[in-house]
């Protein structure tokens, strides 16, 4: 079986990518393909980017509260293009209201602030598929 | 001589090593052996004399306390002002803007990317009209106001100027400051619009309108508060935000600006971590720093270039979403490091923050903190208590001693444009950040409540929910702007706008034109886009 690849994209305009690239790192280390895409990514760039690289597994990196508009979006557009199976989780700033939403159309995982890297590498390894 | 290396007889400790938070090794025990290269009125000195190590007034806070400011701005214009005139009666000294990202950006809220964020991370203003509402009824010439925006920098002064003139208040009078820092921006925040060299003409236009216009404004606050949210160490911290003030100082220079006109007016900006003697050295340093190279670099010969002015905020990337009133005494410590460090301003954040933007009843406890420690802790009776420290001296010269390795390796870049153009501050965040992760996650550092003492099943806290509204009334304000102003009158000054950035004059006079038209932040920063283009950066991992 051939490696994880996974895409971590900063979606909106904020700009903090602190978390992004430490996540991209260790995802790196725990032995997964990673492709950061850089900061200012729309839903639609986030969907042609996991297309275009065979992702197995999207992860949002949002801060900014846009996640209610981004997320819906983006979900609709994997739809589209036939990439529903691709493991889609969020890691950021999100209100215990919002967590159902996000979980209702889709997101598998949410990690809030203090997260341990750990945790996530897990939670990708047993919940991703690596497409043959 | 005393040392400080452990006798065969002392007994065992904890650890085989202790390190600051930053990963810098600390010694048991510091002696006088430790300072003894320093000579006290070279080095150190008395608080008011140069170079200022234990601070600019010889009076300290019993002169005058620091500035107690709140960064505060959310949803619409209408509801920040009612926030603000919250913290000014409870007793806040001094305003501080936080805008939205749609405005950080240069975007207006009908942009696609604007999608979602309108008033979210901050108060959104598009265009004069929304700067009218958020000062509705507080006086301009009264207070002074911070407004953290970088890129758009110059628009939305220019907002404020205008706002401040309708008030009648006279700009030679009115007194704030505007951050408009834009290399810490490609270092570390990246809220960048526009490629590196045109984006420090804005700067350095700033600089020479303000001389005579607006003497008493701070024009530019250089930060280093968002280089160490970023993942920086405490030394990353002070050596890119000095070497970056270094950076604008020279770039004023070479537009032919006189140091000693410009320079009193650069103010600076720093994060108070967790690490309490690391942080105050820091300060200590940064004034050391600044005044020598003031002097000795640039030849500024007026006391008031020599003299670091900052404003501190406390560390928002230490905040726990666990157990959030744990925050409540980090905040309290990290505010009295920057008080003993002798800061000229303050911002102290809220407990529920790693969740949200904070309530009122959590800012104005942000608040209370500041208060306590000004009124009731005794630490402002005398100046720098800890000055003469072996300890604190010894980390104030090492800090000082790093940063001048770290100014010397980015001169022979060339600059900190240069410096930044081939990514190396960005590389040591980068690495700094990931290095400090791993600790955590090997829990050679500890987090109270994150992985160790944890806490299950926490009840929920309330906090500040930023629904929709916000961005549906800017949506139809800004209709309602375009059917009202006089659309030849924004063609034409957006067109002066353009015209001026593909020349060389002073930017400012063009900007206050098409502000006083109504034309919004997005029109103005797209005008510029047309002539500039726009800045992407090549992400380091």
């Amino acid at each position: 079986m051939r490696k994880l690849r996974v895409v971590i994209a900063k979606p909106g305009l904020d700009g903090h990518d602190r978390g992004a690239k430490v996540i991209a790192r260790a995802l790196r280390d725990a032995g997964m393909e990673v492709i950061y895409t850089g900061l200012r990514q729309t839903p639609e760039m986030i969907a042609a980017a996991a297309l275009q690289e065979d992702a197995d597994v999207i992860g949002l990196s949002i801060l900014s509260g846009a996640h209610n508009h981004i997320a819906p979006r983006l979900m609709q557009l994997l739809k589209e293009k036939g990439l529903d199976d691709v493991l889609v989780v969020i890691g950021g700033i999100i209100p215990d209201i919002d967590i159902p939403k996000l979980k209702g159309i889709g997101v598998k995982g949410i990690f809030l602030p203090g997260t341990p890297m750990q945790h996530i590498i897990e939670f990708i390894n047993i919940n991703a598929r690596a497409r043959v | 001589m005393k040392t400080a290396t452990p006798s065969a007889t002392a007994p065992p400790e904890r650890t085989p090593s202790f390190t600051t938070i930053s990963g810098r090794p600390i010694e048991r025990l510091y002696t006088a052996a430790d300072i003894a290269r320093l000579d006290y009125d070279r080095d150190i000195a008395d608080p008011g004399a140069f170079p200022y190590t234990r601070g600019i007034h010889a009076t300290g806070y019993r002169g005058k306390l620091w500035t107690m400011r709140q960064f505060a701005g959310f949803g619409t214009p209408e509801e920040t002002n009612v926030r603000y005139k919250t913290l000014l009666k409870a007793g806040g000294t001094g305003l501080s803007v936080a805008f939205d990202l749609p405005t950080l950006m240069g975007r207006d809220p009908d942009h696609e990317l604007s999608l979602g964020e309108v008033g979210k991370c901050g108060v959104n203003v598009t265009s004069l009209a929304d700067m009218e509402t958020l000062f509705e009824g507080i006086s301009l010439g009264d207070i002074t106001t911070s407004m953290t925006i970088n890129s758009p920098a110059a628009m939305i002064f220019a907002m404020y100027l205008v706002v401040a003139e309708k008030q009648g208040a006279d700009w030679k009078k009115i007194s704030g400051t505007i951050q408009n820092d834009i290399l810490k921006e490609f270092i570390a925040q990246k809220e960048y619009i526009f490629p590196p060299r045109p984006s420090m003409r804005i700067i350095t236009d700033i600089f020479g309108f303000c001389s005579t216009e607006v003497p008493r404004w701070n024009t530019i606050s250089v930060s280093g508060y968002h280089i160490r949210e970023a993942g920086s160490t405490a030394l990353q911290e002070l050596a890119f935000t000095l070497r970056d003030g270094l950076e604008y100082v020279q770039w004023g220079v070479d537009a032919g600006l006189d140091v000693d006109a410009f320079v009193p007016q650069i103010s600076f900006f720093f994060n108070a971590h967790s690490d309490f003697f690391e942080e105050l050295a820091k300060y200590r340093a940064a004034r050391k720093l600044w005044a020598t190279a003031m002097r000795d670099r640039f030849g500024a010969k007026n006391e008031r270039s020599w003299k670091l002015r900052f404003h501190t905020q406390t560390a928002g990337v230490s905040l726990t979403a666990q157990q959030p009133y744990n925050n409540v005494v980090r905040t309290a410590l990290q505010a009295l490091s920057a008080v003993l460090g002798g800061t000229n301003s303050l911002h102290t954040n809220s407990l529920d923050e790693a969740l949200a933007l904070p309530t009122a009843e959590a800012a104005t406890l942000a608040l209370r903190t500041q208060q306590i420690i000004a009124h009731e802790s005794g630490v402002t009776n005398l100046v720098d208590p800890l000055g003469g420290s072996y300890f604190v001296e010894k980390l104030t010269q090492d800090m000082v001693d790093g940063a001048n390795a770290y100014f010397e390796a980015i001169d022979r870049m060339g600059g900190m444009v240069e410096a930044i153009e081939r990514g190396f501050p960005q590389k040591e965040i980068a690495e700094s950040s990931y290095r400090f992760q791993q600790a955590v996650e090997r829990k050679e550092k500890i987090i109270v409540g994150v992985n160790d003492f944890v806490q299950e099943d926490e009840p929920p806290i309330e906090i500040l929910y930023i629904d929709e509204s916000a961005s549906d009334t800017q949506l139809a304000k800004l209709e309602r702007l375009k059917k009202t102003r006089n659309p030849a009158q924004v063609q034409r000054t957006l067109e002066a706008l353009r015209q001026t950035a593909k020349g060389r004059a002073n930017l400012m006079p063009p900007i206050l034109d098409a502000v006083r038209a109504y034309a919004t932040v997005g029109e103005m920063c797209d005008a510029l886009r047309e002539v500039w283009g726009e800045y992407e950066e090549t992400p380091i991992i």
